[in-house]
């Protein structure tokens, strides 16, 4: 029996650094070449901590399941009871976050209106103001008022069925906006009151309050106008959470809007979007103890957002106490983004499909976020549509199917105590049990 | 003159009442009593009446304002006529931070001094101070013209677009990308027609114009000390 001759020890000895792996030594050398920080689209790409770290409690003996297919596991939502004289009934739990006409083509905005209207939920302007495409296939469509006031006007305040005060975004709490000038059309120019081509800053404080005692008159100002018909929503990224969102309820919000960090963003600096602000799962749990605090938990509802996928991470954010989430990258992802197909032309941008978050330059490959006519073409807005409709339809399905098996009968019965966490970080983030023990970290000493 | 007494009435039924004006109304002149300081008074407004408030008011007063004529005779809190599209707002005394902030149009007309981040991002409105603004106005201006008979502040035009600014009096510094620039004789003219307009009794002569560098347009690493 002859025995192979051993492979020889690779003599360089090569050994990768921890501190400067492969892409902090690029991302060095990148900057060192253009000397601008890098911006682009896309929410935070490193690994947080997050729902696919709980499980939930299934029923078995001590809970009884719904039957799956039999028994009915409602899904629909009120917002905005607090105030309004005309809240939004959601069939699902599930909205559109705010994307701009700018940031995503007219036929996204479109389409994505379109399905938001099939399932019964609403979908959300953005910075730039209201086109007519979202309105006209929009039922139910929340207007944001952002610092910049870009394309703001009081007509279309007034034919919004919600308006959303933005404070801050989960992908750059505390920043504000940048729609690079390669995607600043003539009819987004106009749109924005500005030349066509230069680069949009968006300020990150509004300029016409500081704070919560003004943003209360603020909310007043806008309920005037108004007629104090329609629910105000206050939206902002999750950082000291308890404070923010216990000041939103003191300014007079009728439903807090929380972003984690890795909700989305068409173009920010990569820094930001990596490094600033606290992810989504122990957000929601500190949003939903601040509303306890107060009494007010269900009273001024909760919309969750930043890296919902599934009918799965809705299912934990609800059983974490929020009334609603949000998803604005999932959506973009149904459409077709970061779809394998166009592949010469992710090419072109320096990408491929699975890495892409080039929403910044305006040369999205399928036609999402993009102003160019023969890109955006690749997007029907009926064909859209369709897809988001399905997909939106799934995570519901999906919602449901866990919400039986809990044993509940209206997905807004599922709760903590449904759910057991499978690392020690999320344990303590979640505030729920590490699975196979009845052990919270943090609890106290 | 239909008077609305604010000591006597609510907020919510006094805009309530301007805001049902319908076009064509005979209801076209109003006077509110007892302001007393009052947030949000005559907002969101649709029709060309003229509202007089006759006393001091708090935040926002004439916010959003389409087509109205809105006096104040007194002071103006923060925020007057803020996001305003069309009309006229006056205020006869002072005014607080933001004055015309992100205002579309219409025309602003302040007879005493504004305090700081007056005409922060305006989009289009016209606003004549008779006397001096505070720091940072004008900030991110993009388009329409701020007016200033007296001074103006530290950093007054910081990051500024497309709007114009015209000053006669001094100014405590220039904000990032915002220069002097020549005032040529349509700008006079146009500026006399603009004071003209605003009642203010001043010559265009005497004011200089200051607007956009445009060097913060397009991001470059060599200018990133202005950032």
């Amino acid at each position: 029996m002859t025995v192979d001759p051993p492979k020889p020890v690779d003599p360089r000895g090569l050994r990768p650094s921890a501190s400067f792996p492969n892409h902090v030594i690029q991302e060095i050398q990148r900057a060192a070449d253009v000397g601008v920080y890098e911006i682009r689209g896309f929410g935070a790409k490193r690994k947080v901590p997050n729902f696919d770290d709980l499980v939930l409690l299934g029923a078995s003996m001590s809970r009884y399941p719904l039957e799956g297919y039999r028994e009915t596991c409602d899904t629909s939502v009120v917002l905005g009871t607090r105030y309004a004289k005309k809240p939004i009934e959601l069939k699902i739990p599930i909205t559109i976050a705010g994307m701009s006409f700018g940031a995503l083509g007219a036929n996204a905005k479109e389409a994505i209106g379109r399905a938001a209207t099939a399932v019964g939920t609403t979908t959300t302007t953005g910075d730039g103001g209201m086109t007519q495409e979202e309105r006209e296939s929009s039922k139910t469509l929340v207007y944001q008022l952002l610092p910049s006031r870009y394309g703001m006007n009081p007509d279309d305040l007034r034919k919004a069925d919600a308006i959303e005060v933005v404070v801050g975004q989960g992908a750059k709490p505390g920043g504000g906006g940048m729609l690079l000038g390669q995607k600043i059309t003539k009819r987004v120019a106009a749109m924005r009151d500005l030349p066509e081509g230069i680069d949009q800053r968006s300020a990150c404080r509004h300029p016409d309050w500081t704070g919560p005692d003004d943003l209360e008159i603020k909310i007043r100002e806008l309920r005037e106008i108004t007629r104090w018909e329609v629910p105000i929503y206050v939206k902002v990224g999750a950082t000291r959470t308890p404070y923010d969102v216990a000041l939103a309820v003191k300014a007079g919000a009728d439903v807090v809007v929380l972003d984690g960090m890795q909700g989305g963003t068409a173009a920010t600096q990569d820094v930001f979007i990596e490094h600033v602000g606290i992810p989504t799962l122990p957000a929601v749990r500190l949003a939903v103890e601040a509303l306890q605090e107060l009494d007010m938990h269900r009273k001024v509802q909760l919309i969750v957002s930043g890296g919902i996928r599934s009918g799965a991470d809705v299912a934990k954010a609800l059983a974490l106490g929020a009334d609603a989430v949000a998803i604005g990258s999932a959506t973009m992802v149904a459409l077709g983004c970061n779809k394998p197909v166009y592949l010469e032309d992710y090419a072109a941008i320096g990408t491929e499909p699975g890495f892409c978050h080039h929403c910044h330059t305006g040369r999205c490959p399928v036609g999402v976020t993009t102003q160019d006519p023969a890109l955006e073409a690749r997007l029907d807005p009926a064909r859209g549509a369709r897809l988001l409709r399905n997909y939106l339809t799934v995570l519901t399905l999906e919602l449901q199917t866990m919400a039986r098996a809990c044993g509940k009968s209206h997905v807004l019965n599922l709760e903590p105590e449904d759910l057991a966490a499978l690392t020690v970080e999320a344990a303590a983030m979640a505030k729920v049990p590490l699975a196979g023990t009845d052990w919270i970290p943090g609890g106290g000493y | 003159m239909i008077d609305v007494d604010l000591a006597k009435s609510d907020l919510r039924s006094l805009n309530s009442r301007l805001q049902a004006v319908s076009e064509g109304s005979n209801e076209t002149e109003w006077r509110v009593l007892n302001p007393q300081g009052a947030h949000a008074v005559a907002v969101g407004l649709t029709q060309p009446i003229r509202v007089e408030v006759q006393g001091h008011v708090g935040f926002y007063c004439g916010g959003m304002n389409q087509m109205a004529e809105i006096v104040v005779q007194g002071h103006a809190g923060p925020g007057v006529a803020e996001n305003m599209m069309s009309g006229k707002v006056r205020v006869t005394g002072n005014a607080s931070q933001s004055a015309g902030a992100t205002g579309h149009g219409g025309l602003l007309v302040i007879e005493g001094d504004a305090s700081s981040r007056c005409g922060i991002s305006m989009k289009g409105i016209d606003i004549v101070v008779k006397g001096s603004v505070g720091h940072m106005s004008a900030f991110m201006a993009q388009t329409g013209r701020l007016v200033i008979c007296g001074d103006a502040g530290d950093d007054l035009g910081d990051s500024i677009y497309e709007a114009q600014i015209f000053l006669r009096g001094k100014v405590g510094r220039l904000g990032a990308d915002c220069i002097e620039k020549e005032m040529r004789p349509e700008h006079m003219e146009a500026l006399q027609s603009l004071l003209d307009q605003a009642g203010v009794e001043a010559k265009a002569t005497e004011f200089r114009r200051y607007g956009s560098a445009r060097k913060l347009y397009n991001f470059n690493v060599d200018h990133a000390d202005s950032y």
